[in-house]
Parts: C-alpha cells; sequence; structure tokens
C-alpha cells in the first residue's frame, strides 16, 4: 500500500467509522468488519487513481459492506422480507455532503453507563489512530486484556442499547463534561507519568490535543464550546513545555528554572488565541487553568510572572472547583505574589486535607526554606520524601533536603 | 426495547419509616406508576415481600436442593421491578430515575434478551 493511501485511510478512518456505525444502528463490531472490508477493497479500487471524493467513496463503500452482513444475519435468521433494512439512498447527491458523525460517536463513547478505563479505550481506539495493542502499551495492560475490555464495552453499548446520538439540550452539559474528563485524562497519562514507553507517551498527548481540537470543532456554539477551547488551550500549553520540563538525566526540571527558549511558541500562541473566548464563554475549569498556564507561558522570565493575577485566577478555581489541590495552588501563587510569609498560613490551614500528599509538605518545606527556618524545611522535606511516589520528584527533594541540612549533619 | 428496572433498598430502612413517612413514599410509587402506564412506558411490575420469605433452588448432578434465604447477602434486597418499554439506555436511565426508591436504594437496569420471533 503507498504512503499516500495508507495516510489517507489513517485520517479518515474515524469519520468513516462514525457514519458506519449509524448505519450498523450502534454495532461497532460489525461496523469496524465492514470499514475494514471497505478499505481493502480500495486498496484495490485505487490502483490507478484515487477518487476525487476518496472520503465519499469509502463511507458509500463501508455502507453497502455493512448492509450486506446485515442482510445475511437476516437470510440467516429468515426474518420476513418485510423487515430487512431499508434500501440506502445511494444517489451521487448525497455523497456530496458526507455528514460528519464523529461528534455523536465521542458522546457514545464516553457514555457514563460504559466504565471509566472503557470509556478511554474506546475512545482511542475509535476516535483515536491507535492499535489495541498500543492501548494496551499506553495503559500497562496486556494486549488480551485491553482487547477484552473494548469487547466488553461494544458489547454493552448494542446489547443495553447506549444511544449513538448528540444527547438532549438538558444533557449536553453534563455528558460534554464527561467527553472532555476523557481527554484531559488520555493527556495526563500521557504528560504527568514519568514510567513507561516515552514513544507511546508522546502519541497519547497528541491523541488527546487532537481529540482536544475536534471537539471545539464540532461541538455547536455555546457555553460547553467555550470550556472545550479552555481544555484545549490548557493542553497546548502544557505540552508547548514537554521539551524544556527534562534535563538530559531524566530529571524535572521546575517551571522557574526551564529554558523558556526551549518552549513551542507556535504552540503557545495558538493556545492564548483560545484563553478569551473560554474565559468570556463561561470561565469554566479547564478555561481558568488554561489562563493560568498562559500567563505562566507570557511571562518571559520566571521573575516577571504575574502571581498576583495568577493568585486571583486560583481563588475563582477554587470557587468553581473547590478542591484542597486547588487551594495548595492559591497558597502557593499568594506566597509567590507576596512573600513566603504571606503564603505559609494559608498552607499550614490545608494540613488537615493534605498532611499525606507529599506536595503539601514540598511546598510547606520551600516557603520555610525561603524564611531561613532550616531546620523546620528539613523535616517537611523529609516527610515529603516519605511520601513521594515518582523517582524524578525524589532526586529533586533530596536535592533541596541536602541545601537546607548543614554539612556537620549529614 | 424492553429493560427489566430491579429495586434494591435495605429493608430495614423501610422497617424504619414513620408511618407517615412511609405512606408518602407509597403515594409517590402509586403515582410513579400511574405516570409511566399513561405515557406507555409501562409493561409490568410489582412490589416483592421480604427476603426473609425467599428461597434458593439450585440443582447439581439432577439432585435439587433449596436453602432459606436470597442468593447472595447483601446490605440492599431487591424488593420490586418494573418492566418498562424505552426506546434506548438514555430514557431507560431517565425513567429508572423516577422511581422513588431510586432516593433511598438503587435500581439495576437491564436490557431484556431479544428472543427471536418473539
Amino acid at each position: 500500500m503507498s504512503h499516500g493511501i495508507e495516510a489517507l485511510f489513517r485520517a479518515e478512518r474515524a469519520r468513516v467509522l462514525a457514519t458506519t456505525i449509524r448505519v450498523t444502528n450502534g454495532d461497532f463490531e460489525l461496523a469496524e468488519e465492514a470499514v475494514q472490508e471497505a478499505f481493502a477493497a480500495a486498496v484495490e479500487a485505487w490502483r490507478d487513481a484515487v477518487p476525487v471524493e476518496p472520503r465519499g467513496w469509502l463511507v458509500l463503500a463501508a455502507r453497502n459492506k455493512a448492509i450486506d452482513a446485515i442482510r445475511r444475519r437476516v437470510k440467516l435468521r429468515q426474518i420476513v422480507a418485510a423487515e430487512e433494512p431499508a434500501e440506502p439512498a445511494t444517489a451521487a447527491t448525497e455523497l456530496v455532503a458526507v455528514p460528519d458523525d464523529r461528534l455523536r460517536l465521542m458522546f457514545t463513547c464516553c457514555h457514563p453507563a460504559l466504565a471509566p478505563e472503557a470509556q478511554i479505550a474506546l475512545t482511542l481506539r475509535t476516535l483515536g489512530g491507535l492499535t489495541t495493542e498500543e492501548i494496551a502499551r499506553a495503559f500497562l495492560a496486556t494486549p488480551a486484556t485491553m482487547a477484552q475490555r473494548l469487547v466488553r464495552a461494544k458489547t454493552k453499548i448494542k446489547g443495553a442499547r447506549i444511544p449513538y446520538e448528540v444527547p438532549e439540550a438538558s444533557q449536553l452539559p453534563e455528558r460534554t463534561d464527561a467527553v472532555m474528563r476523557v481527554i484531559y485524562l488520555v493527556f495526563n497519562e500521557g504528560y504527568a507519568a514519568t514510567a513507561g514507553d516515552a514513544w507511546i507517551r508522546r502519541d497519547l498527548t497528541a491523541e488527546a490535543i487532537r481529540l482536544g481540537r475536534l471537539l471545539v470543532e464540532l461541538l455547536p456554539a455555546s457555553d460547553g464550546r467555550a470550556e472545550a477551547m479552555g481544555l484545549l488551550a490548557l493542553m497546548l500549553l502544557h505540552d508547548s513545555r514537554r521539551d524544556a520540563r527534562t534535563d538530559a538525566a531524566g530529571d524535572l526540571v521546575l517551571l522557574e528554572d526551564q529554558d523558556r527558549s526551549r518552549w513551542d511558541r507556535a504552540q503557545i500562541d495558538e493556545a492564548l488565541a483560545l484563553v478569551p473566548p473560554a474565559l468570556v464563554g463561561g470561565a469554566g475549569p479547564y478555561a481558568l487553568q488554561a489562563a493560568i498556564a498562559a500567563l505562566h507561558a507570557s511571562a518571559p522570565t520566571a521573575a516577571e510572572t504575574d502571581w498576583p493575577q495568577i493568585a486571583a485566577l486560583f481563588a475563582r478555581l477554587a470557587q468553581r472547583a473547590p478542591s484542597p489541590v486547588v487551594a495548595l495552588n492559591y497558597a502557593v501563587a499568594i506566597a509567590m505574589a507576596h512573600g513566603p510569609a504571606a503564603g505559609l498560613p494559608h498552607i499550614d490551614g490545608l494540613e488537615p486535607q493534605l498532611a499525606g500528599y507529599h506536595l503539601w509538605h514540598a511546598a510547606r518545606a520551600d516557603l520555610l526554606r525561603r524564611l531561613g527556618k532550616l531546620r523546620e524545611a528539613g523535616a517537611a522535606y523529609r516527610e515529603a520524601l516519605r511520601l513521594v511516589g515518582s523517582e524524578p520528584e525524589r532526586r529533586f527533594l533530596e536535592r533541596r533536603l541536602a541545601e537546607v541540612t548543614p554539612a556537620s549533619a549529614r | 426495547m424492553q429493560y427489566l428496572c430491579l429495586i434494591y433498598d435495605n429493608e430495614k430502612i423501610w422497617a424504619d419509616l414513620s408511618e407517615a413517612e412511609s405512606g408518602r413514599l407509597f403515594g409517590e410509587y402509586m403515582q410513579f406508576t400511574q405516570d409511566i402506564k399513561a405515557s406507555g412506558h409501562y409493561l409490568g411490575g410489582n412490589a416483592l415481600q421480604p427476603v426473609a420469605t425467599a428461597t434458593t433452588v439450585r440443582v447439581r448432578d439432577g439432585k435439587t436442593t433449596t436453602t432459606d434465604g436470597p442468593f447472595a447477602e447483601t446490605r440492599e434486597q431487591l424488593g420490586g421491578y418494573y418492566l418498562i418499554e424505552a426506546k434506548d439506555l438514555d430514557e431507560a436511565t431517565r425513567i429508572a430515575a423516577r422511581i422513588p426508591s431510586a432516593k433511598i436504594g438503587s435500581i439495576e437496569i437491564r436490557p431484556v434478551m431479544a428472543t427471536p420471533d418473539a
């Protein structure tokens, strides 16, 4: 198969599949087989020339394969002719505008009646270009386990009749949140984790950004779309720092110590344009986090970061989506804006909720260190080290602990 | 498509309700049943007697054994069911959420298996 056709298949697969699932009335397995057969037929038929409307060709071919398969099943069951599927409209005019069914595919893949890990797997398999083996590798599962998870999800969609449609207006905000949650989980799986295959993790962040773009493109203009823009901006901004956030040894480099010339400027510019409409359109949790990330991205140096503004945005985020971790970030922003002595009481106030969280101890240790209270800082670093999970973070905390520990005490 | 909505709640909660409270809940059940009959979703339904009256039967190697009590000891017991007609899982979920016990227990929605020629 030529590279051109292979790339075209990769680009068109989700769209062709999304429309074919509509033809098979929500039967994912049958639709996947039909799309596979349509691609195989295209390799034969396009040997000399690719048609003018390759997408239309593929959609029609897949639909015909699916209808053939349904007919065969119907015959097998000897059901009367009256119950046969309606003849599809094959008029060429219909092909000019192939409907885009990917949005309903997104909503069905992220339906709350499916287990969260199944939502992620199904989204990556059907809307993303990842194979079952790649998804298994990314989530540290065996291919057999992942294949089983996908089959179980598809069986439930068909058996319980999970609808293949964009939800009605009353449910749209909640269901859009569910889609965004899946996309952001995929992103974080690729971005935050330091274990596993680096290449496949880069693939996950790229896939999440692609899905985020798709959601912005397909959602009707509404508050939900503004928040989807916020999510896309947030992912673009985090990902723009991918090359600067680890050093040659694979150790984490803190935001303030990163070489800002290695940030992806084009990606930052794209994200910065998305932040104002996301804020105006509702200022949801993703939009607010994107606005915070945008302030970091816009600061020429760490020292010039607009911390008062960041603290104000964290305060709004704490109202909108309260959580102890957001409160911790607010406290850190206050410390950066008004000095460690101003931030410390905010941090100390969070002890009941966050005493088991290594980053609470690390943040507290950092403020104590900057206040010159080295003995207390050392105790806090040791507590953070006791709780930390990831190796790069452990090495960072050990370096800091060494800095605050007098040579005689080592 | 047909869905069986299995109503699980804690019998003890029902037993502990005051007469006025349980009367109100029964009233809600009667209203709900009337509503889904009127909207055409109702196919059938019953409340069950308490699990104290349950018997479990098994046949192994041709031998029938019966034991006292339900199959599984859980905090919530099967207390009744509705058989409904709904166009898809979303509609079934919306109907199940209106079953009064959804507020104190939980409703399991099970699609009924389609049998050919049935």
